[in-house]
């Protein structure tokens, strides 16, 4: 009955680190995953700073002190930067979903997109805020 | 002979076992947190580094809290659901398991963290 037939399948693209060449649209597409991950650092910090604030002044200036140290500057850029390539590459794929854009040369414009738009709106989310 | 149609017979019978309710919701929410988070951010990096008393008073604003409730709650669950897709692109079994538990986890603690905080300041 159930006997092995083998059956010659495509190979599954998630074997592209061996089989394939990196493709710009993969590479933008799985930094979505990690940019998704990454800011739940922010989260993570959000939340203390909300609990701080909530528990009185004391706890909240050392909080405060920390998190707009020099160190914390550098971690809000890197996650507003986050931010924005999670948000245009979600945009993306809302385009995508709605079945547009899917042309290889449409697609690739839209990664390009996604790397460049995302500094582009990090730097001025910086500039509105801190002037 | 079954008075069955096609699809009928194919519903349930994926791999995943279920509809396409997941993706909907990551398209519901995706949309959802694009409209609020440019405006969160505003408000957020305004009042980080503001001190206490201006923080205080920001966030006990309905507006600003609302939308703090908005996006922990909508990006929280998002976050719990499209890190579910990914724990199941890259791992199997136990492994498997235990990531979606921890995900699952981390997320309701920070909604739960983060309206309490809330709610402690508004009133």
């Amino acid at each position: 009955m159930a006997e092995a037939k083998r059956i010659e399948r495509p190979l599954s693209p998630f074997m592209f680190v061996q089989y394939y060449r990196l493709q710009l649209t993969a590479v933008t597409s799985v930094m979505i995953r990690i940019t998704g991950n990454a800011m739940m650092a922010a989260v993570f910090f959000l939340i203390v700073w909300l609990l701080a604030l909530a528990s009185g002044p004391e706890a909240f200036e050392t909080v405060e002190w920390w998190l707009t140290s020099f160190i914390f500057d550098l971690f809000w850029f890197f996650m507003l930067w986050a931010v924005w390539y999670h948000y245009l590459g979600g945009l993306r794929h809302l385009i995508f979903d709605a079945g547009k854009g899917l042309e290889i040369e449409t697609a690739e414009k839209l990664g390009w997109i996604c790397v460049y738009g995302s500094v582009v709106l990090t730097v001025l989310t910086v500039i509105v805020i801190w002037l | 002979m079954h008075y069955q149609t096609d699809r009928k017979r194919a519903v349930g019978k994926g791999s995943a076992h279920s509809g396409a309710e997941h993706h909907w919701f990551m398209i519901v929410s995706s949309v959802a947190l694009a409209c609020m988070i440019p405006t969160w951010i505003y408000i957020f990096g305004n009042a980080l580094g503001s001190g206490y008393e201006a923080s205080l008073a920001t966030m006990s604003r309905p507006f600003p809290a609302i939308l703090t409730a908005l996006v922990l709650i909508v990006g929280m669950l998002h976050f719990n659901k499209g890190g579910r897709v990914m724990i199941e692109d890259y791992t199997q079994g136990t492994t498997r398991k235990l990531l979606i538990m921890a995900y699952t986890g981390f997320s309701y603690v920070m909604i739960a963290c983060g309206l309490f905080a809330l709610v402690k300041i508004a009133l």
